[in-house]
C-alpha cells in the first residue's frame, strides 16, 4: 500500500531533479541580468543530441559522453551570448522573448533536419538498468543515478556560491546589479561565465534526460514550459526556489499523470498559476 | 490646518532604517526645502508620502484629511502630487500628448473610449495652455524623447502642474539641467501660483536659499532639524553633516 | 526643416484623419473577388487571422501586455459559435455574438488576474490559462468533441438569404465586413482618451499613478474588449469552415499571432493586418514543404525583425517615411 505511494514520489523527485537540472541555469540567469532566454531547453537538447552522436555514432561509453554533453553546451553558448545575446540585454521582455523563440525554432528545424523527428534510441550501460529493490519498493537504478549527480551538482552548487568569491560576486549582482557595478565588480564577466555554467547545465539535463523522457526535436518546447514553470514558481536568481519548486513540480506531474491520469498536464498549470498569482515573485523570488 | 503633514512615520527594509519618526507640517502655500546628504533618505520620505512605499507606522494627512492607506493614484486626484528625480516621461509620446493625457486623468474622461479627443477640446486647450507657460508650447509636438534634458525637466512639472496639485512635491527638479537650460526651469518654479503648497528637494544650496522659505534637514532617516534658512546655515550640526559640501554647489545628474 | 505650427486642435485632427493609404489598403481588400476568386477561402483565413491580431495589437502594442495565451478567446469563441451551430441554432449574426459574450466574460474573469502582474510572471499567467483552456477543452471531449474537433456544425445564411458556398465569396464578404467593423471600432478607441492613456501605460508604467491613472482599470478594460474581439474572430472562423478544433486553441496559435504582429509591427493598427497576410500567404505558398522548413524560416525572420527591425515592417517604414519628409515633428503613434 505504502509501495506505489513511495515509487511515485521517488519517481517524482527524480523527474525533479531532472528538472533542476534543466531549469537552474535560467533562474540564476534571469536573475543576474533578467534576460529571458526561451531557447534554453535548446541548449538542453544540443547535450542531448551531443551525448547521442558519440553514443550512436563513435561508440562512446555513455558516462564519458556526460562532461562534453556539459562541455559543447556551455562553449555554443557561449558564442551565442557573444554574438547575439549581448547586445539585448537592455530590450524589453519582449524582443528577448521574440529573439530567444526565434533560435528555438531555428534549432528545432535543424535539428529534426540532422536527425529527423523520431525520438533517438540510445542503450544505456548495463550497470545503470534495472532497478534495486529496497524494504519491498523498487527504484529504478537510472534514476538513483540521476538523483545522485544532480544532489551532488546541487552541494557544488551552493558550496561555489557560499564559499568562493566568484560565488560572492555573482549573489551581489543577483541583488543588486547596479550596486555590485559600483562595487567594482565584473558583473558582464560573472554573468557570461554563469550563462555558460548555466547553459552546460542544461545540456547535461538534456542528456540525462534521454533515458527519461526521450530525445526528439520538440524536446526545446516540450521542456521549456515545464522550466518556465519551475523557474516561475521558484523565484529567479534562487538555487533553493529552483530546487523545491522543481521538486514539487515533478512530484505534482508525476503523481498527477498516476493517479488522475485525465487531467493530464492541467494540474502542473493549474499549480503554477495560482502560486504565482499568491506569490508573483516567485516561492523565493526578490522584486 | 496644514496643507500636508506626518506624524511619527516609521519605515525600514530589514535592519536598514530609512525614516524614523518623521513628523512635520508644511502650511498652506509654503515653500519648505528638504536637504540632507545622499541615503538620508529624503526620496524615501517622498515614496512614503505619495502611496508608493508603505509605513511600518506613522499617518499622513492631507489637509485635514488621513490619506495613509490610501493608493498612489487616489491621493493624486486629492491633489498630493510629485515629480520624479529622474525623469520619468512617455518617451514617444510628445508633450502635448502627455500632458493631455494627464489632463484627461484628472477630468475622468480617460474613461471614453468611444469619443475621439478632439471631440474634448478643453482638456487639449487647458494642455496647450500649461505647456505654453512653461515655455515648451513650441516644443509640443516633438516626441518626449527628442526634447533637451531641460526641456524634459519642464515636462516633468508641466506633468504635475496637469494634475492641479496642492501640494507639490519636487525631487530634485534642477538635477542634471545644464546651466543654459536652468533659466526656464528657475522661473516655471518662481511662477508657481501661491495656492500650491511647494516641497522640494535640492542639493543645489543655491536653489535652496533661492526658493526656499524654511528648511528641513534630514541625516540618516531622521529629521535633524528645521528652521530659516539662516538658522539652517548657522547650525555646526547641519555643517558637520555637509562637511564640504556648502562649498562646492554640487549639480547632481 | 519646419515646425509645423498647426493648433493643437488642427495637430489632433490630422492624427485621426483617414489617410489615403489607409482607404486603399481596404479599397485592395476587395480585390481578391476579381483577381484571385479560388482563393476566397484563404482570404477568409486571412481575414479572420487578421482579426485576431488586431485584438493582439490592442493589449500587445498600445497596453504593452505581453500574452502568450490570447489563442484561449480565440478558442471559446469558436467552440461557442460552433456549439450553439450543432445544437440548432445556426443563425450567423447572432452566433457571432455569442462566442463575443463568452469570451468576454472569462476576458473580464482573466483580466481581473491579468491586469495585476508584468514581465515574466505576466507572460507565465497568460501562458498558463491558455494552456490550462486548451487541457479543459482537450479532456470535455463529450463537449468539444476533444482531438476529433466539433462536428455537425451546419450553418444557417447570412441574413436568411447568403449561404455559405464552396467558393467562399459569401465567407469572405462576410469576415472582411466583420473585420472592418471591429477595425472601425478599435480605431476609435486608439483615438480616443482612453486609447492615449493605454499608450501612456505602455509607455510608462510608473509614472500613470503619479498622474491620477489607475492603470489596472484600464488594463482590465483593453484586456476585456481584446477577449470579445478575438472570441468574434474565433466564432467566425467556426462558422465560415464549420469546424471547430484544438489547433484554434493550442499554444501554437498564440505563437502564430504573436509572430504575425511583431512582423507587422506593434502599436502601428494595421501592423497585425499586414503581418497577417504575409504570414498566412507565406504559410500557403510553403505548406508543401516540411514543416521544418517552415520553422526554419520563421526563426530566422524573428531573429532578424529583432534585431534589425525592432517596430516590425510598419515601424520600420513608419520611420523611413519620417526621415524622407525631413519632419520630426510629427510624433505619430
Amino acid at each position: 500500500m505504502i509501495g506505489p505511494v513511495i515509487g511515485v514520489l521517488f519517481d517524482g523527485f527524480a523527474y525533479g531533479m531532472l528538472l533542476f537540472l534543466l531549469s537552474v541555469g535560467l533562474s540564476v540567469t534571469l536573475g543576474m541580468m533578467n534576460f529571458v532566454n526561451l531557447a534554453h531547453c535548446a541548449f538542453a537538447m544540443l547535450g542531448g543530441y551531443v551525448t547521442v552522436t558519440l553514443m550512436n555514432r563513435f561508440g562512446w561509453p555513455f558516462l564519458a559522453t556526460l562532461p562534453f554533453a556539459f562541455l559543447v553546451t556551455a562553449l555554443v553558448s557561449i558564442v551565442f551570448e557573444r554574438v547575439l545575446y549581448r547586445r539585448l540585454y537592455r530590450a524589453s521582455d519582449l524582443d528577448q522573448v521574440l529573439l530567444t523563440i526565434g533560435l528555438a525554432f531555428v534549432s528545432v528545424a535543424v535539428a529534426a533536419y540532422v536527425y529527423g523527428t523520431i525520438q533517438q534510441p540510445v542503450q544505456m550501460p548495463s550497470y545503470l538498468r534495472g532497478s534495486v529493490t529496497v524494504l519491498g519498493v523498487g527504484f529504478g537504478v537510472y534514476r538513483l543515478f540521476l538523483v545522485a549527480v544532480a544532489l551532488a551538482i546541487t552541494l557544488l552548487l551552493v558550496a561555489a556560491l557560499e564559499y568562493t568569491r566568484f560565488g560572492a560576486q555573482v549573489r551581489a549582482a543577483v541583488d543588486n546589479q547596479r550596486m555590485a557595478r559600483g562595487l567594482g565588480i565584473n558583473v558582464d564577466g560573472a554573468f557570461a561565465f554563469t550563462f555558460a555554467l548555466g547553459s552546460g547545465l542544461a545540456g547535461l539535463g538534456g542528456a540525462l534526460a534521454i533515458e527519461i523522457v526521450g530525445l526528439d526535436p520538440s524536446f526545446a518546447f516540450t521542456y521549456l514550459i515545464y522550466v518556465l514553470i519551475v523557474v516561475s514558481v521558484g523565484g529567479l536568481g534562487s538555487i533553493a526556489g529552483s530546487f523545491a519548486a522543481a521538486t514539487l513540480i515533478g512530484i505534482s506531474d508525476v503523481a498527477g499523470k498516476y493517479y488522475i491520469p485525465e487531467l493530464g498536464p492541467f494540474l502542473i498549470y493549474l499549480v503554477m498559476v495560482v502560486l504565482l498569482m499568491w506569490r508573483p515573485a516567485g516561492l523565493f523570488g526578490r522584486r | 490646518m496644514s496643507a500636508l503633514s506626518t506624524r511619527g512615520l516609521d519605515k525600514s527594509f530589514g535592519s536598514l532604517v530609512v525614516a524614523s519618526d518623521i513628523s512635520f507640517e508644511l502650511p498652506q502655500g509654503a515653500r519648505h526645502a528638504l536637504i540632507g546628504p545622499n541615503g538620508a533618505g529624503k526620496t524615501t520620505l517622498i515614496n512614503l508620502m505619495t502611496g508608493m512605499l508603505r509605513p511600518d507606522a506613522g499617518e499622513i494627512l492631507l489637509g485635514d484629511e488621513e490619506i495613509t492607506a490610501l493608493p498612489p493614484e487616489k491621493r493624486v486626484s486629492r491633489g498630493l502630487v510629485r515629480t520624479f528625480q529622474i525623469n520619468t516621461l512617455f518617451p514617444n509620446l510628445n508633450a502635448l500628448e502627455a500632458v493631455t493625457l494627464a489632463v484627461c486623468e484628472r477630468e475622468g474622461m480617460a474613461r471614453a473610449w468611444w469619443q475621439r479627443i478632439s471631440a474634448y477640446p478643453s482638456a487639449v486647450d487647458e494642455a496647450h495652455a500649461i505647456l505654453s507657460s512653461l515655455m515648451l508650447g513650441a516644443d509640443c509636438y516633438r516626441p518626449t524623447r527628442e526634447l533637451p534634458y531641460g526641456r524634459q525637466r519642464l515636462l516633468e512639472i508641466a506633468l504635475a502642474l496637469a494634475t492641479r496639485p496642492k501640494v507639490l512635491l519636487l525631487d530634485e527638479p534642477a538635477a542634471g539641467v545644464p546651466r543654459d537650460e536652468s533659466a526656464e526651469l528657475f522661473a516655471a518654479i518662481s511662477n508657481l501660483s501661491r495656492d500650491i503648497t511647494v516641497l522640494f528637494i535640492e542639493h543645489d544650496m543655491n536653489f535652496v536659499f533661492r526658493f526656499a522659505s524654511r528648511i528641513i534637514v534630514m541625516v540618516g532617516g531622521r529629521i535633524l532639524l528645521e528652521g530659516t534658512s539662516e538658522e539652517v546655515a548657522a547650525d555646526p550640526r547641519v555643517r558637520e553633516v555637509y562637511l564640504g559640501k556648502s562649498h562646492h554647489g554640487v549639480r547632481h545628474g | 526643416m519646419s515646425v509645423t505650427a498647426a493648433s493643437p486642435h488642427a495637430y489632433l485632427e490630422r492624427q485621426a484623419r483617414w489617410t489615403w493609404i489607409e482607404v486603399a489598403f481596404w479599397a485592395a481588400a476587395l480585390l481578391p473577388f476579381w483577381l484571385t476568386p479560388n482563393y476566397l477561402v484563404l482570404a477568409s483565413q486571412i481575414a479572420i487571422t487578421a482579426l485576431f491580431a488586431l485584438s493582439l495589437d490592442l493589449i500587445l502594442g498600445y497596453a504593452g501586455i505581453v500574452s502568450l495565451g490570447h489563442a484561449a478567446f480565440f478558442g471559446l469563441g469558436a467552440y461557442t459559435a460552433g456549439l450553439a451551430a450543432k445544437h440548432g441554432w445556426g443563425e450567423p449574426i447572432t452566433g457571432l455574438m455569442l462566442g463575443a459574450l463568452v469570451a468576454g466574460i472569462v476576458g473580464y474573469a482573466a483580466s481581473l488576474i491579468v491586469s495585476r502582474f508584468r514581465h515574466l510572471a505576466l507572460i507565465m499567467i497568460t501562458l498558463g490559462m491558455g494552456l490550462l483552456l486548451k487541457e479543459a477543452a482537450n479532456s470535455a471531449s463529450w463537449l468539444t468533441g476533444g482531438a476529433d474537433g466539433l462536428q455537425g456544425v451546419k450553418m444557417w445564411p447570412v441574413f436568411n438569404t447568403f449561404r455559405f458556398d464552396l467558393y467562399g465569396y459569401v465567407a469572405y464578404t462576410y469576415s472582411l465586413i466583420v473585420l472592418f467593423l471591429v477595425f472601425l471600432v478599435a480605431r476609435r478607441i486608439i483615438h480616443s482618451p482612453f486609447g492615449l492613456s493605454l499608450r501612456g501605460i505602455r509607455e510608462n508604467p510608473l509614472r500613470m499613478p503619479a498622474v491620477g491613472a489607475s492603470s489596472r482599470a484600464h488594463l482590465r478594460k483593453i484586456y476585456t474588449i481584446s477577449a470579445v474581439m478575438a472570441g468574434i474572430a474565433g466564432a467566425l472562423l467556426a462558422q465560415t469552415t464549420e469546424t471547430v478544433s484544438l489547433a484554434s486553441i493550442d499554444f501554437e496559435r498564440s505563437a502564430d499571432v504573436l509572430v504575425m504582429l511583431i512582423l507587422g509591427g506593434a502599436g502601428h493598427l494595421y501592423g497585425g493586418l499586414v503581418g497577417a497576410i504575409i504570414f498566412m500567404v507565406a504559410r500557403d505558398q510553403f505548406s508543401g514543404n516540411t514543416p521544418q522548413f517552415w520553422y526554419f524560416w520563421i526563426g530566422t525572420l524573428l531573429v532578424a525583425v529583432v534585431m534589425f527591425l525592432p517596430n516590425g515592417i510598419l515601424g520600420g517604414l513608419a520611420k523611413l517615411v519620417s526621415t524622407w519628409r525631413g519632419s520630426f515633428w510629427r510624433g505619430k503613434s
